[in-house]
This record gives C-alpha cells, structure tokens and sequence, in this order.
C-alpha cells in the first residue's frame, strides 16, 4: 500500500491530484491521509487520480508539523504502508527527514520521475545541473514529488472517504502569526513564471513585469541581486541558493543568465529570454529570444497575450 | 548560548559539474570546495552573532575525510570557536544526520542549526533527521531567529508568505535566506585558524538507508529561435502552437 499526504485548504490543489496521480503509478493502491476542511464530497474526487480511500482528521493543523507528523505516523501504521508519498514542499521539508528516522524508510528528496527499470528514482542535483538516480535501501521508501513533475491523470472513480480522529498530539512551536500576500501564485507551485533582473533598473519598473504576469495568469520571480537590494521580497529569488523552479514557461527579462541563476530555473520546460544584449549567456539556454528594451518589449508582450486570450474566448 | 553549526562542503558554484565511472561518481578534477552557502552565510554566521550578543560558544561539525579540513579552517576564521570532524564518508543524509546526533546527545547544546540545503544534493533533510533523532523540536526554513531566554523566536517561509513561530531551547533549525549577511573572514581570523586543534571523532556504525547509483547531465537545448522585439504575436503564437505551454 502506498500513502499519500496531500494538503486540502479550501479544495483540491494540482499538486495533491499530482501525489496521488504518482502513487499510483507506484503500483500498490493508493491511501490518503489529510487534514484541513475541504469537504468529503471533493476529497472524494481523489478517487479519479487513483485513490482507493481517503482518510481525513479535521482535528489537526497545517501549521502544527509535529502533529502533522503524528498524523501522517498513524495513518502509515493503520494502512501498513510501505511507501509514503508527499509534494515537496515546505510541509514534506519540515516533517519527511523526520518520518524517514522515525519509521527507517529511506527518503528521496524532490523525486521527478516514477522509478526506473531498475528501481532507481530520478532527483534534481547540484541545483538543478545535472539528475542524480536514487536507490533506497531499506524496505520502507518515503519520496517527496517535485511540483509539476508529472500531469494528473483520471484513471477511475470517487471513493469514499472517512473522518477519523488519529489522537495526534500537539507540538512544541508556537505559531504567532501568519503573514500570507492574498492573491498570488505560489512560485514553487506556478505552470508559467515571468521573471525580471537588473535591467530593470528599479523596483518602481515592476509594473510591466506584473501586468505580463497578469495577462498570463503567472507567478512572478526575480534574480538574486534584486532580491538582495530589496527591490523584490526574498520568496521570489529563483536560482542556485535561492528557490528551484521547473515552470512549463519561464520568461527572463533584464537577467543576464549567470550560472547560478541557471541552476535554479533550467528545468522550465520553456524559456523565453528578452535581453538589450545579444551576447547575454541567458540565450544559450533559451528556447526563444528577444534582442531588445525589456521597456518596450514586455509591454508589447502583455498586448500580444491579451489580443490572443481575448481571441481565445 | 552553546551552539552547534553542521557544515557541509559543496562545490564552488561556478563549478563544471561533470561525472566519471561510467556516470555513478561527481569528478572531482579541478573542482574546489567551499562551505556549503547556506551552513556558512545563514547559520554560521547568526550562530557568531548570537554569541557576540549573548556569549557563549559556537562549534561547527562536518561529517566527512581529511581532505574536508580546509571548509573547517574557513568555518574557524570566520569565527567558530571549536571544529569537530566525524571521520567519515558522508553517505547519505541519514548517515550524516545519525552521526552529528551521536555525537550532539549528551553535550546539551540550546540550538543546532543546519543549512536549508546543501547545493550539491538539495535534500533539505539533515536537519529533520537530527531532530528527531534527538527528540527536538525542528524549525525548518527560517528566515529570522531571535533569542529571549530560553524562548528562540522565528520566522520561517510557508507557500507564498511567513509565520512567526515560538519554541523553546534547545531546538533544531534549518536556516535559509535573510537570516544574517555573509562575513568574510580577515587576516588575522584566517592565520590564527591555520594553526587551531581540530577535533577528530570517530563514526557510529550506521547503515545508510539510500544510494545513488548514477548521475544524468541534462541535454542541452537546441539553438534559440530569434524574434522581432516588433512581433510579439508571433512570440505568442509560437508559445501556442509550437510549444504548446500557453
Ligand atoms: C555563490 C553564489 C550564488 C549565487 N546564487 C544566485 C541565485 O540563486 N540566483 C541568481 O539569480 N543569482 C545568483 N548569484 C549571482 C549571479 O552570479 C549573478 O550575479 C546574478 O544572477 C545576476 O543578476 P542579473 O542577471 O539580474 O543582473 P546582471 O548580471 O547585472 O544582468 C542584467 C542583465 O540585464 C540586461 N539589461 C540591461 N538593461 C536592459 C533592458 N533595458 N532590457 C533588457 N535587458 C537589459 C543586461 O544586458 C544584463 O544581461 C549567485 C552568485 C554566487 C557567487
């Protein structure tokens, strides 16, 4: 049997439909475990991804790793899983290390791919410069899927789903607040990122970067220098010591494509590059480019994808 | 304060990343190591600043060979006042974590502060391991961490924004971005750790619990199509048809 822990605020995220998508492939069949208060009727839906039952403690938080930790423990035991399936993010970062102590099962870190022939798992190395293919050991696995790794897929049904109390206790960190941007895409989770570097010149130039990413339905990202002086908050640096993202579409303006800026983003299924620079490294790892003012073309850009989408409908 | 940084060697960021043996070990040929970014510019570094502010003592402990001692020197210039190397390859992040816990078990430090991640194998996972090793609390991602007696005050980042949590000493934490600035080391750091005692501690036997058994390099892309900074509908219909991502 292989478990699944999906979050579920207010409904189904892509990334949920993803783990459960992937457990499946595992070969297994497929247990949920989550919290949250999404109701049974959509949990159900999980069943279509390949779930066989849904288990859901409305008793635990988000917030609580320790209790999530608990929660996830319980449902392993009760389920006898041998495989334990999370998105990789900052849930899977805080509590996964523990579990794999906690139930000796090896842990396979931002897997991108189901195991191969010879049961290795695909990861992302050296910051997204080279893959690495892990084996693991001992006879429980955990493995944490990178978001937009694979597509969901309808394979079935709903299934049913049960509200169970799993006892988990309460831990020792305290949550004081929350501060949380309302309205925007979580970058780790975006199918399409519009990114902008120094050539921008200064934080108050956003504006174009935003209404292209508007017009997209995109997350927006930045270089490090310009998270560093400020202009942009911390959560939008993307490459080597920053966040790691694979978008199906990752639009670089005013970046001049540095090796560590590379690592972070060479995953993107697509790159378009806009640079005044013909020479700028950032084009040898693009799909398209744009030799031009980021000034002029970004807007031009916006108005090109409004024309389409507006065509589109 | 009594405070423990592990610290891992990575390559240098500008490195050529390439493989040997039939793609199942990194070539090392002319790469050079540095301390892992995040262990030397968030963690240590608030590690020596909470000292400076509060006294007490920093040590820093790396798991791996003597050829590794150079990232423990740097460490000691930049301030660390004790360096501890558990002599051992570090084979998995289990391995590691399972070694650092052994030898942190009875030595009550109040905080043990990891990296979020090495650059080499991003697994973000030492730290938890640790924790719950020792029975700790862990905080993972934390951008900021303030002390006030025995209560560590942090904020870590969560999907699209940050918490401000409170837990207390002694607890496990994974320091990422915004934390502390990098320090470079002086002269004078620099001479007086050449010279410093290093602690060398053997391995406990632990079985690592995954292997990699080979490396990929991603292939590279094929030549950039040019476009117009005067046609972007055709920017936009390429991304429609021909890469099909909009
Ligand atoms: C250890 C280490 C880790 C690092 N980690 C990261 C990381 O994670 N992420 C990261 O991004 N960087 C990282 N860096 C920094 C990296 O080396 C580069 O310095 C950085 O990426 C450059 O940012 P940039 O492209 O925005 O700025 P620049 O290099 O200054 O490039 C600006 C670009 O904008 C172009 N330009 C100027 N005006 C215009 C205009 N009007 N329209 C269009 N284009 C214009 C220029 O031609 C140039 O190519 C790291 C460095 C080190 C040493």
């Amino acid at each position: 049997m292989t478990l699944v822990y999906i979050h579920s605020e207010n409904g189904l995220s892509k990334a949920a439909k993803e783990v459960v998508t992937y457990a499946k492939k595992l070969g297994d069949g497929v247990s949920v475990i989550t919290n949250g208060n999404t109701t049974g009727d959509v949990l159900a839906e999980l069943g279509e991804y390949g779930a066989s039952s849904v288990m859901v403690d409305r008793s635990v938080s988000s917030d609580d790793h320790q209790q999530l930790l608990d929660l996830v423990v319980f449902a392993a035991e009760k389920t006898g899983a041998t495989s334990i399936v999370f998105s990789h993010d900052l849930t899977a970062k805080a509590i996964a290390p523990r579990l794999s102590v906690r139930l000796n099962a090896g842990l396979v870190s931002g897997a991108t791919d189901v195991p191969n022939e010879s049961g290795a798992i695909r990861v992302n190395v050296f910051s997204g410069k080279a893959f690495g293919f892990v084996k693991v050991n001992s006879t429980k696995q955990i493995i944490s899927l990178l978001p937009n790794s694979i597509q969901p897929e309808i394979t079935g049904g709903a299934c049913g789903v049960e509200e169970i109390n799993s006892g988990a206790s309460t831990g020792r960190i305290k949550l004081i607040t929350t501060k949380k941007p309302e309205g925007e895409i979580p970058l780790p989770e975006a199918e399409l990122v519009v990114s902008a570097g120094r050539g921008l010149k200064g934080p108050e130039n956003w504006g174009m970067v935003e209404d292209l990413a508007k017009s997209l339905g995109a997350a927006t990202a930045c270089s490090r220098p310009v998270a560093d002086i400020g202009w942009r908050p911390h959560h939008e640096h993307v490459g080597q010591t920053g966040v790691a993202i694979r978008p199906n579409l990752y639009i670089a303006a005013g970046i001049s494509g540095a090796i560590q800026h590379l690592a972070g983003v060479n995953g993107s299924k697509v790159i378009v590059v806009i640079n005044t620079d013909q020479e700028a490294p950032f084009f040898k790892a693009a799909d398209y480019g744009v030799v031009g003012d980021a000034f002029e073309v970004l807007p031009k850009l916006t108005e090109a994808i409004r024309k389409f989408k507006a065509g589109q409908n | 304060m009594k405070i423990l940084v592990c610290i891992s060697k990575a390559p240098d960021t500008t490195s050529k990343i390439a493989f040997t043996s039939g793609n199942t070990s990194f070539d090392e040929n002319g790469v050079q190591y540095i301390v892992n970014p995040y262990d030397e510019w968030y963690a240590l570094v608030r590690a020596l600043e909470l000292k400076e502010t509060l006294g007490g003592n920093v040590t820093i402990i790396t798991v791996g060979n003597a050829v590794d001692e150079s990232i423990m020197r740097k460490a000691l210039a930049i301030g660390a006042d004790d360096a501890v190397r558990i002599d051992a390859e570090p084979k998995d992040a289990y391995f590691t974590a399972m070694q650092i816990a052994a030898f942190a078990k009875n030595q009550s430090f109040d905080l043990v502060l990891v990296g979020k991640e090495t650059i080499n194998y991003n697994g973000s996972q030492v730290g938890g391991m640790i924790a719950e090793a020792l029975e700790l609390p862990f905080v993972s991602l934390a951008s900021k961490l303030d002390i006030d007696g025995n209560v560590i005050r942090l904020e870590r980042e969560i999907a699209g924004g940050v918490q401000v949590v409170e837990v207390s000493t002694p607890a496990v934490i994974s320091c990422a971005k915004g934390m502390a600035e990098q320090r470079i080391p002086n002269m004078r750091g620099i001479m007086a750790a050449r010279t410093r005692q290093l602690t060398v501690v053997p391995a406990v036997d632990v079985q690592e619990l995954t292997s990699y058994v080979q490396y990929d390099l991603p292939v590279s892309k094929s030549a950039c199509k040019m476009i117009s900074p005067d046609n972007m509908d055709e920017l936009v219909q390429l991304l429609h048809n021909e890469a099909k991502v909009i």
